[in-house]
């Protein structure tokens, strides 16, 4: 197990250092530049600045230096559009604030995704199992961007005109993470994926409980709650865990569509920001940021999939 | 005795005639399947009448998709709401362009993206997945790392910045589209390659000599064909919401051409001005053509995988 562990970290690396050479090599390949301007600027002070920014220097050495200061003192340098802040600021506010409802949202969607799958299993056929196919059909269809409007009118027009203003939720912002702000990001993000959960955790529970094993367990008397509990339940799970690296990535991506609807303030809206603005090294941040974050759930997915899995473990 | 003796007899007049039985495709056989799963087939119909719709429905439309109707500019919330005496039968948005119009076009817009952007796929991961199970051996050990590699490269950031980078065209949108959703095909493609490998008709055509990529091509790729149908058929509402994820966040397809997502996200930029009808009809076409692109996936995948037989 261990050195499954070690040799999965160590891929991750080459992983990394190709996300960021990729990301350079194509922010640099772009036609302009972050100074330039509707204004030209005169050449020497182009000059200046680029210099100041290093980015005079040949590509080679502006991406040793740029690695070199991430690994050392990890520093993503200046940003060159917000000329008070450093990047390492603005991904520390922003991201303070996109992995509070990212990991509430990844709680959710596993929290009542996979209960919610094993029960209609276990309920196979049920009024109950009924209910849980069509709410994984029904959001299938409702991916983030679609649920943040229809939420904001459920919550801001809908429900408080039903119930005189009794329920309303503030639509945006972000006022320290409290529970009325967060709902709606929460809910937006984690359900589809709660619905996509549910129906691996379904399909892979009844397999599993159609299996050979499961019967011979019940031939010999076991009581069913011992049935799932020890025996049926871990390999149901394999598929889910290895859907969760996907899920995770999906979320890391759709927090961009809830920063800059809902306008919370995360990492999404930077990014946007930065995009648009050519902020090279913000951009750079966020994306390595990102990536690392994908990167290493993937990792942990991979090394929970291990663990439940000994054949894998073993290869 | 409980058997039918009118079946028995039929049995036996055509075993006694020695009549042929006449042999049944594999495509014949799914075939059958399909039309049984009801959802399936009506989603086809229902998708065919959108596509049919949105080629007609603007010729029927007074108004094109990027007409401006100068008498509820600014005032769509009082005059612009769904009516057929004004010809907006969707109504219209805040600019006084009609949704009718609008929606037709964005329909015809998403669906080519997720076409082209999933020929794209298609045809990469194919190649890319067939070449490497059957070559094999560190060859195929080397690419399938390739593949890991890309796959955990969250890509929408990448085609964020290509988009704002290179400017918003539909060629950059079908091409990266496609170059960033192969690597599941490829993973598919060439697991089913490694078992079709040892197969005797393989063995049979290496020993007449023919070529590696003729073999491919020939004997290989046409044995695939079922499962890559059933995982186009789910790719293609995968790139369609990728599109429109693009498309809510303001990239994607230029003005005034449009799509679903970037019809959606006007709808929902807009709600607060009481205007809910552009966010619905869009929104409804979304789903709709969603939900049947996923029902004919599940119909085609039980209908020719090998694995439920």
């Amino acid at each position: 197990m261990f050195s499954f562990i070690i040799k999965r970290a160590m891929s991750a690396i080459p992983t990394l250092l190709f996300l960021v050479i990729f990301s350079f090599v194509l922010m640099r390949l772009a036609p302009g530049g972050p100074f330039t301007s509707e204004r030209a600027l005169p050449p020497q002070v182009l000059a200046n600045i680029e210099a100041k920014y290093g980015l005079d220097q040949p590509w080679l050495i502006q991406i040793w230096r740029y690695i070199s200061g991430i690994v050392t003192q990890f520093d993503f340098g200046p940003s060159f559009r917000y000329k008070d802040q450093t990047v390492n600021s603005i991904l520390t506010q922003g991201f303070s604030v996109t992995l509070v409802y990212g990991f509430w949202s990844f709680v959710v969607a596993v929290g009542v995704g996979l209960p919610l799958g094993i029960i209609a299993a276990i309920k196979h056929n049920s009024w109950l199992d009924y209910l849980a196919v069509g709410i994984s059909i029904g959001a299938a269809v409702l991916p983030n961007f679609v649920m943040a409007p229809i939420l904001v009118i459920l919550f801001a027009l809908v429900l408080p005109n039903l119930t005189n203003g009794v329920i309303s939720l503030p639509g945006g912002g972000w006022n320290g993470g409290q529970i009325q702000y967060i709902i709606m990001p929460v809910i937006a993000l984690s359900t589809s994926y709660m619905a996509s959960i549910a129906r691996i955790a379904r399909s892979s529970m009844l397999e599993v409980l159609n299996s050979n094993f499961i019967r011979t367990a019940k031939a010999k008397g076991l009581p069913m709650s011992s049935i799932i509990m020890k025996h049926a339940i871990k390999p149901a799970l394999l598929p889910v865990v290895s859907y969760l690296g996907p899920a995770f990535v999906g979320m890391i991506t759709g927090s961009v569509i809830i920063d800059v609807y809902f306008s919370t303030g995360g990492m999404g809206q930077y990014f946007v920001d930065a995009a648009t603005n050519r902020d090279y090294s913000l951009l750079m941040g966020a994306t390595i940021i990102f990536g690392s974050l994908t990167i290493l759930f993937n990792m942990i997915a991979d090394i929970l999939y291990a663990w439940l899995d000994p054949k894998i473990r073993l290869a | 005795m409980l058997v039918n003796r009118e079946k028995m007899a039929g049995v036996v007049d055509a075993l006694s005639n020695g009549k042929e039985v006449e042999g049944r495709s594999l495509w014949q056989d799914a075939w059958e399947r399909f039309q049984r799963n009801k959802a399936a087939v009506v989603s086809v119909v229902v998708l065919a009448l959108m596509v049919v719709l949105s080629f007609v429905g603007p010729a029927l439309a007074p108004w094109t998709y990027e007409e401006i109707d100068w008498n509820i500019i600014g005032n769509a919330a009082q005059s612009g709401f769904p009516s057929i005496a004004s010809g907006h039968f969707f109504g219209t948005d805040d600019l006084g362009r009609d949704i009718f119009a609008r929606t037709m076009q964005g329909t015809q817009i998403s669906l080519l993206v997720g076409l082209v952007g999933t020929s794209v796929a298609v045809v990469l991961g194919v190649l890319y997945g067939a070449t490497a199970g059957y070559v094999g051996g560190r060859v195929d050990n080397y690419m399938m790392r390739f593949v890991d590699l890309l796959m955990s490269i969250p890509y929408m950031f990448i085609l964020i910045i290509l988009f704002v980078m290179f400017g918003r065209s539909l060629w950059l949108l079908f091409m990266g589209l496609g170059l960033f959703s192969w690597m599941d095909m490829a993973r598919i493609v060439r697991g089913q390659t490694l078992s079709i490998k040892n197969k005797e008709y393989i063995e049979a055509s290496v020993a007449a000599g023919v070529g590696t990529f003729t073999i491919i091509i020939r004997h290989v790729l046409p044995n695939l064909m079922g499962i890559v149908a059933v995982y186009t058929t789910l790719l293609i509402p995968g790139l369609i919401l990728t599109e429109s994820f693009i498309s809510f966040l303001g990239l994607g397809v230029q003005e005034p051409l449009t799509s679903w997502g970037a019809l959606i996200s006007d709808g929902a930029k807009t709600i607060q001005y009481g205007t809910p009808w552009q966010l619905a009809f869009p929104l409804g076409f979304f789903i709709v053509g969603l939900f049947c692109f996923y029902f004919i996936g599940d119909g085609l995948r039980d209908a020719l995988d090998p694995k439920d037989r």
